[in-house]
């Protein structure tokens, strides 16, 4: 099958900065797709390669398996929710939401009645009359997302579509964007820090670091088992682990990572765990986190809500299934 | 901030804004005074007698009627040329970061710093060293300087303001640079630009200094009325001139500064 975006050792480099260093990636028809990374890691480059804001230095990026190459984004069936959103003030929300059926010369009736499905898809009908300076965060996101979604675009861009949204609205988001997706049937590629979001949402996470893909994965490969370091820490709260630690358990002298939700917190002094001192407990409601210090290694253990809570500074014994220790094939 | 806003200003310093405000306006009102006296050959105060026949004689002077043309073309292409370049140079700086930019920006101001005498004399010589003889298009093109500083400031804050990334969804949803343009930037920056010729019409209208050392025989309405002033014959006629003149530019003036001030909120509004 034809990738709906497929990148053949992209780059992009800025002067001497490599944004986009050497980049390999194929995203399917229909696929939920993230891009996730720290602020500088080349995520939003990346998209804005896919929109045609940028050209890219070397490689070559084909969109349905035509070339991209030097087409301006006016030509590219791709279409951007802007981070900022960038509705035009001086136009309503339903002119906003038809303009690009406008500039490709649709009738006034046709667009306009097209504009309106589209606010409905998105659920602000009526909504058409108002200016973008009337509506709230929110609802301007939607008004971005229609305007998008009515030129009915074979992949659709979000630059970090929830970043300005507060957390009730952007968990609502975060479903509705989901089912909206699956029901048109889209190539959706997103862009966010948030690893909650893009594990949450996508089907298939790209987590970037300095310009390049470090892993790419169903979001459940990613957090079980994160490839390098950099995955295991920015991906979660992931224990990282030092290959002394690791050698004791496993015998190979690797970088490991342990969930926080592995590790058991026991009070008594005996068996064979881990001894570790309280450190700091945070009270998250459905859990509590525990942050512990065993040789010197810092550790984060979540114990459920119910189970009992060890106090500051107390001495505990940590114990979890060998199994659990997933060991890193990079220690970078 | 003020710490009392309840308390009234004290009776010297309303005496004072009162005093500043008649010596700006007092003057306006001679000019309107002396169109209307009798006497003709200097400005006489009070005035001997009242009377309304220099309207008549004032419309009949092919004299002012040919400076007032010239003035009034050279004012409308000089604002043309200006609001052209003026946001050309607006878009290129606003929108990009090049090696040099800020250097530009203040090239492009400069001509308004400049006492015009320096302009003027600066034209002069240029146009002599390229023996270019004095014309109608000489004098445009000493206004056009600055004319389009004027463009330039009004629609480089207005550029500065409105989102970069508003371009690129345009873009994005399928329009090209011309379609962009006309139909996100233009209404964005309308009302700047609107502003922007207005102030440059009315600068190029009143000129004096530059349009001196450009003008070859021609007579803009300013040089004129300076003329009219040593000759003495029928001096109200310049009254008259200058009030029509000033009645006429205060309204666009007037409306200039509303439009500006509602733009804050037009280019505000999308954020």
């Amino acid at each position: 099958m034809t990738p709906a975006v497929s990148f053949q050792k992209v780059s992009r480099h800025f002067g001497s900065v490599r944004a986009v260093d050497a980049v390999d990636l194929e995203i399917a028809p229909s696929e939920f797709f993230a891009m996730l990374g720290p602020s500088g890691s080349g995520k939003t480059t990346c998209l804005r390669l896919i929109a045609g804001f940028e050209q890219p230095t070397a490689g070559h990026i084909e969109i349905f398996g035509e070339s991209a190459d030097g087409v301006p984004p006016y030509r590219r069936n791709v279409n951007t929710v802007f981070q900022d959103y960038a509705l035009f003030p001086h136009l309503n929300v339903l002119d906003n939401v038809a303009y690009g059926l406008m500039v490709k010369g649709a009738g006034k009736a046709e667009r306009l009645a097209a504009a309106e499905e589209a606010l409905k898809l998105v659920q602000l009908p009526g909504y058409g009359g108002r200016r973008p300076g009337q509506l709230s965060g929110g609802q301007r996101q939607r008004v971005a997302l229609a305007r998008a979604l009515v030129n009915r675009p074979k992949v659709l861009l979000l630059d970090e579509p929830l970043g300005a949204l507060d957390l009730k609205l952007r968990e609502n988001m975060q479903e509705e964007l989901k089912t909206l997706q699956k029901a048109l049937g889209i190539t959706f590629v997103f862009v966010t820090h948030d690893q909650g979001e893009a594990l949450s949402m996508a089907d298939r996470v790209a987590v970037f670091n300095e310009g390049r893909i470090v892993q790419v994965g169903t979001p459940n490969d990613i957090y079980q088992h994160p490839r390098s370091r950099f995955v295991a820490d920015f991906v979660g709260s992931s224990n990282v682990v030092p290959p002394d630690f690791v050698q004791r358990y496993c015998g190979q002298r690797r970088w490991g990572s342990l969930r926080p939700e592995a590790i058991r917190i026991a009070r008594e002094t005996s068996g064979d765990g881990v001894t570790a001192r309280v450190v700091s407990t945070a009270y998250h409601g459905s859990s509590t986190r525990v942050a512990v210090e065993a040789d010197g290694l810092r550790l984060n253990v979540t114990v459920p809500a119910g189970a009992p809570l060890p106090g500051e500074g107390e001495t505990v014994v940590l114990t979890f299934n060998r199994d659990q220790l997933h060991l890193m094939e990079d220690g970078a | 901030m003020r710490s009392d806003r309840n308390q009234s200003a004290p009776l010297g310093l309303k005496v004072a804004a009162a005093a500043g405000l008649l010596f700006l306006h007092l003057p306006i009102l001679l000019i309107f005074v002396y169109a209307f006296t009798t006497e003709e050959k200097s400005y006489q105060w009070p005035p001997p007698g009242f009377t309304t026949q220099w309207f008549a004689v004032t419309w009949n002077r092919p004299d002012v009627w040919q400076a007032l043309t010239l003035s009034l073309q050279v004012a409308a292409i000089s604002t043309a040329i200006a609001l052209m370049l003026g946001t050309l140079c607006a878009a290129a700086v606003s929108g990009s970061n090049f090696f040099g930019r800020e250097t530009i920006s203040l090239l492009v101001i400069l001509p308004i710093a400049l006492p015009g005498i320096i302009t003027g004399i600066a034209l002069r010589s240029a146009f002599s060293l390229a023996e270019i003889p004095f014309s109608f298009w000489t004098i445009v093109l000493g206004h056009a300087t600055f004319c389009v500083v004027v463009v330039y400031n009004n629609a480089v804050a207005r550029f500065r303001r409105t989102s970069g990334s508003m371009v690129e969804a345009s873009m994005d949803l399928g329009a090209d640079g011309f379609q962009t343009f006309r139909y996100v930037i233009l209404p964005n920056i309308g009302t700047a630009l609107l502003a922007g010729g207005m102030l440059a019409f009315a600068l190029s209208f009143d000129e004096v200094i530059v349009t001196t050392f450009t003008a070859g025989q021609q007579q803009t309405l300013p040089i004129w009325m300076l003329e009219e002033l040593v000759r003495p014959r029928q001096r109200p006629v310049t009254n008259v001139v200058a009030m029509v003149v000033f009645l006429a530019t205060f309204l666009p003036i007037l409306a200039a500064y509303y439009l500006t001030r509602d733009g804050d909120q037009v280019a505000g509004s999308g954020k």
